[in-house]
């Protein structure tokens, strides 16, 4: 059954159709992964999606409900999260405090300002179960200014995940990060998004981790989706091997 | 150590800033009995513009909000103080901060509907702009505001009117007027610190930090900034409440802009990134002004050298770098 869906969805800047009567679809409980070059139209889809950008057409329907004109927060009301391709967190606050914000935001609490924060160990404990599903309990603490790459890369997915989503963004989340990290992040990423039964759509470059942690692949090309397929499907796809991966042979 | 415990020493439990709290307010409440009246009196100043760096802090330290134009909200609450004595001959120095918080309320809160929605150089100018319309205001209705003669506040009666300031003015304010102020400067701290150190203050930080991820994780960036333009607008306006019977007067020249730059340098000379930096700049600041006034005439270049050197040797502030040096010792030990 489809969660999302959009329907000719476009987004132009100047003469550039930078998404172009998309039409896509993310289902329940999958692990959907968006490829495609560079500025193939992946990360302005998900903009979209989410509300950082408005479409120029078409509709955006989410558990079938259109949310296309619906503010950042009432997307993530309905269940919409997404983490950013170049990692976005309060860089002065700890990682427990990064996630405990949200937490606090997603419960309508951070309108209180008469109460101290710390007091809400309802709050902390989730934080602190979250950090430790991600494997950042040892990293509490610490500054999000002050941990490693990865670490940030998994904070800021565990950031998003504390808003308790049923659909995740996540943009790139392997970039920048040496290819011994890739690996551990992707099977803690995925082991969380699949225990907890959310669906996860991940715009990933790195053609071992989508075939290797994707359920379903979407490839765009030039702001259009180019095939949508298992991963079988897309190795065996010889417009995408040439147009993307770069050769005819199946990986 | 359990998980609720553990967050209660990382975001701040009341323990340890109460055991700093506590003994300096026995302090301040020993100067009236120790120092002479100009001493204890000279304190109160500095006291109430802790108070209104204090509130003008939440938006720089906590929002990332540098605003030019806090004098205006310093003033609101002074030149409301003053009307209420020309129209409405009120004495009672409670109705006086009623009058002046209802004041700031209501400025604060149409000049954030414009200010919050910009953010750096243009939040910056319009806050300038804005304070310099209420006086410009202040100096040209003169009927009403006295111009730049300004408007005369008597000795207020302090509790009720348990306490009146009949008899030596001198002693009312260093005495009893010191001990309201103080009352006042410790309501406010505490409640400043429960704000930054609630949700609603993490949340400011999260969008001091980061304003686009803020939004992603669902804290309305608008809204929260106005609240907080408010809240701190309102701080400043009591601080303009509170100075105005200690100065007996209130003219335009505190609605310049050149004093919302002092309120600005307070916080800098304290440390803007620590709580109690701006109520650390505030005092100091008070007593380099008030000292520099009497040494020479040409105060303000002495004044403007020697902050300049403050600034230059403590970039993180006078409390940023108490607390460099006192984490340094630590690791010695």
């Amino acid at each position: 059954m489809s969660l999302l869906v959009t329907k000719d969805l476009m987004k132009w800047f100047g003469e550039t159709h930078a998404v172009d009567h998309v039409n896509f679809t993310v289902k329940e409980s999958e692990v959907l992964a968006l490829i495609g070059s560079n500025g193939a139209g992946k990360t302005t889809l998900v903009n979209l999606i989410s509300g950082l950008l408005r479409p120029d057409g078409g509709q955006i329907l989410f558990r079938n409900q259109d949310v296309t004109r619906q503010s950042v927060h009432g997307r993530i009301k309905a269940g919409i999260a997404r983490s950013f391709q170049l990692v976005n967190l309060f860089d002065q606050l700890t990682a427990l405090d990064n996630v405990a914000l949200t937490i606090f935001s997603r419960g309508g609490k951070t309108a209180n300002l008469v109460t101290l924060a710390a007091g809400d160990s309802a709050v902390w404990d989730e934080g602190h179960e979250i950090l430790r599903l991600f494997g950042l309990e040892t990293k509490a603490r610490m500054l999000a200014g002050g941990i490693s790459q990865g670490e940030r890369k998994l904070l800021d997915v565990a950031v998003a995940y504390a808003l308790r989503p049923k659909l995740l963004f996540l943009d790139e989340p392997t970039s920048g990060v040496s290819t011994r990290e890739k690996a551990p992040i992707m099977d803690t990423v995925t082991s969380v998004v699949r225990s907890t039964g959310i669906s996860a759509a991940i715009i990933e470059h790195d053609m071992d981790v989508v075939f290797n942690y994707s359920d379903r692949i979407v490839a765009m090309h030039q702001g259009a989706i180019l095939a949508d397929g298992t991963p079988d499907e897309i190795r065996r796809n010889e417009t995408v091997t040439t147009t993307l991966i770069g050769t005819t042979e199946a990986r | 150590m359990s998980a609720p415990a553990l967050a209660l020493r990382q975001t701040g439990s009341s323990a340890r800033p109460l055991r700093v709290a506590v003994p300096v307010a026995v302090l301040l409440a020993l100067v009236p009995l120790v120092l002479p009246p100009y001493g204890a009196i000279l304190l109160a100043y500095g006291l109430v513009m802790a108070i209104g760096a204090l509130g003008f802090n939440l938006l720089l330290g906590y929002t990332g909000l540098l605003s030019f134009g806090h004098s205006a909200y310093f003033g609101v609450g002074a030149y409301a103080v003053a009307l209420m004595v020309k129209y409405l001959k009120v004495t009672s120095m409670e109705l006086f901060l009623v009058g002046a918080v209802a004041a700031s309320v209501l400025i604060t809160a149409l000049f954030g509907v414009v200010c919050v929605r910009y953010t750096r150089i243009f939040f910056g100018i319009l806050t300038l702009a804005l304070s310099q319309v209420l006086w410009s205001l202040a100096f040209k209705f003169f009927w009403v505001t006295g111009g730049t003669d300004g408007l005369r506040v008597p000795t207020p009666s302090l509790f009720g009117g348990l306490v009146t300031g009949a008899g030596d003015k001198t002693a009312f304010m260093s005495h009893a007027y010191y001990y309201y102020v103080l009352i006042m400067f410790c309501l406010c701290v505490a409640l400043m610190w429960v704000i930054v150190n609630s949700p609603f203050g993490m949340a400011l930080q999260a969008i001091r930090d980061n304003e686009t991820r803020a939004e992603f994780v669902g804290v309305r960036i608008w809204r929260y900034r106005w609240v907080a333009f408010m809240v701190s607008g309102v701080f400043t306006g009591l601080a303009g409440a509170l100075w105005v019977p200690l100065n007996g007067l209130t003219t335009p020249d505190i609605m310049h802009w050149t004093f919302s730059g002092e309120i600005v340098f307070m916080s800098v000379l304290g440390g803007f990134r620590s709580f109690a930096g701006p109520i650390v700049g505030a005092i100091v600041f008070n007593y380099l002004k008030t000292y520099a006034v009497g040494y020479t005439v040409y105060w303000q270049l002495l004044l403007g050298a020697v902050l300049v050197a403050l600034v230059l040797s403590l970039p993180t502030g006078i409390v940023g770098t108490a607390g460099k040096l006192a984490a340094r010792f630590q690791r010695r030990d």
